[in-house]
């Protein structure tokens, strides 16, 4: 199993925002985490990057305990998480924002920055362009090539779509099977139900922190009822 | 042109501060005192090594060294325990170390006056436009513009620099791309501590060396950092030269209310633009 997620609870502050999610990604799986906004999707991602770390609960990253563990460990752990905000550090120009996130492994497919911007071409147009100054559809996309480039065995994708035009979306679809054909595990947290079906093997739905339902695409697909109940 | 030389003395200790104000978010308040044991150490050895122009230059080159290890061990062992708390726990965090570094200079080298020669080699003036010109304010003039451009190579030509320039804006997201962001905010710490202490190495041999020598920097580099602009180090750069110009200008031209020239042009600076006349990172 490459993530596991055991019964977790989170919290922001006081207030508890994750109930018991449990959920798990084999290798080379796209699975995704399907939710409305509020449900808990971006929680459920922060939580397993360290950012909002569980109070109880357990997360195993390739069958070892990563809950608790800070940020910059997972990474190097072989975890990449591409924030729904996209975060790229704007005063930096593209090929900086992947300069310093470059990481190399041994034994693993390496992603570097020619490769990524094979990609996604128009990073490479831009790369002496600071972050902050690109569309938000090449700040998602530096995003996910700031997180490949950290070689990652798995990846956290947090609503890629959000906000693109549809034939952005058609380019991410792409690339995101491009992805997943190179051996990439990746968990996928959207509320763009086609989108995210087209893509995944199975799925989890969350609604009020909760995973209200899991099973196959196809499940989901022909469950119109599952789908109207978890408010998706 | 001795407005210039005190602007470079300025920039370099407040570019210091805008540093660490601009990448770990703090206020550091010891910064001062971390200039007094820079001009101290500058004392100490280029006293221990007989003065003349080893004895200086060593000074130099070590004195920002003992101040970077003193900020090291404070850092290591204080600082990055906090980094997660509010700004005012902070703050009150760097006021506690400023009493304490004060009282431990005190200790160390007691409350007397001191004062260090510069080496021969800078000794003595030269004409420029018929006026006689100190040769130590022409090595200031020659050191500021130095460190402006060591500054610039180290934030945009180093991987550590744009790192701390990401870390800057988004610490959280800096981990997330594996990079463990106690030791950058280390690194910076230090870096900024020790051009405090080059500061107070190179003015030791222009003032007396005293004890609330941090005082007056600490209210001056403050100022500097606000009309520049938190944490733009080109910020540094102009509000120092305000500031040592305007002073230079008020000896001048009112010599009886020097003192308040810069004041009055951090004032007017400040209406203008209340964020700094360059780009604040805050």
């Amino acid at each position: 199993m490459m993530l596991e997620l055991q019964n977790i609870h989170t919290f922001y502050g006081l207030s508890h925002i994750l109930f018991d999610v449990s959920l798990t990604v084999k290798q080379g799986q796209i699975v995704c985490l399907l939710g409305r906004n509020g449900a808990g999707k971006t929680t459920t991602l922060k939580s397993i990057m360290g950012i909002a770390p569980p109070k109880r609960g357990k997360i195993l990253f390739k069958g070892e305990v990563v809950s608790g563990k800070a940020p910059y460990i997972l990474c190097r752990k072989g975890i990449g998480y591409v924030p729904d905000d996209r975060r790229i550090f704007a005063d930096l120009t593209v090929y900086e924002n992947l300069e310093i996130a470059l990481r190399k492994r041994e034994g693993r497919q390496q992603w570097d920055i020619p490769r990524v911007f094979e990609l996604f071409p128009s990073l490479q147009k831009f790369s002496g362009r600071k972050g902050g100054l690109l569309s938000g559809g090449e700040q998602k996309m530096l995003a996910i090539a700031r997180a490949l480039v950290g070689n990652p065995e798995c990846l956290l994708l947090d609503e890629p779509t959000e906000g693109l035009a549809p034939a952005m979306v058609a380019v991410f679809r792409d690339r995101i099977r491009l992805l997943k054909e190179s051996g990439l595990t990746v968990l996928l947290a959207e509320q763009n139900v086609k989108f995210t079906l087209s893509l995944s093997e199975y799925a989890y739905i969350i609604d009020d922190g909760r995973i209200c339902h899991q099973g196959t695409v196809a499940e989901i697909q022909e469950n119109e009822a599952i789908r109207t109940m978890c408010g998706i | 042109m001795v407005g210039l030389s005190r602007a470079m003395i300025l920039f370099i200790v407040s570019s210091g501060m805008s540093l660490v104000l601009g990448v770990l978010r703090v206020p550091n308040i010891a910064h001062g005192s971390l200039y007094m044991i820079g001009a101290f150490s500058a004392f100490s050895i280029s006293t221990l090594l007989g003065g003349g122009n080893a004895g200086f230059w060593l000074a130099l080159f070590l004195a920002p060294l003992v101040v970077a290890l003193v900020s090291f061990i404070v850092e290591r062992a204080l600082f990055c325990h906090l980094y997660e708390r509010e700004h005012l726990m902070l703050l009150l965090f760097t006021f506690a170390l400023m009493l304490i570094l004060g009282d431990l200079v005190k200790l160390f080298w007691g409350a007397d006056y001191r004062s260090i020669m510069a080496p021969p080699l800078l000794q003595g003036s030269i004409r420029i436009l018929g006026s006689p010109f100190p040769k130590y304010n022409i090595f200031l003039l020659i050191i500021g513009p130095l460190v402006a451009v060591g500054l610039w190579l180290f934030t945009n030509k180093t991987k550590i620099g744009k790192i701390s320039r990401a870390a800057a804006v988004d610490m959280e997201m800096v981990g997330a791309i594996g990079i463990n962001v106690s030791w950058v905010f280390a690194f910076t710490f230090v870096l900024g501590c020790f051009l405090a202490g080059l500061g107070g190495a190179l003015v030791s041999p222009t003032i007396s060396i005293t004890l609330g020598m941090d005082h007056d920097i600490i209210m001056e580099a403050f100022l500097i950092v606000a009309i520049g602009g938190l944490g733009n180090m080109w910020g540094a750069l102009v509000g120092s030269l305000i500031f040592g110009l305007t002073q230079s200008l008020g000896v001048l031209f009112w010599p009886q209310f020097a003192i308040v020239f810069p004041y009055a042009a951090v004032v007017i600076a400040l209406t203008w633009r209340p964020r700094g006349i360059l780009k604040s990172v805050w």
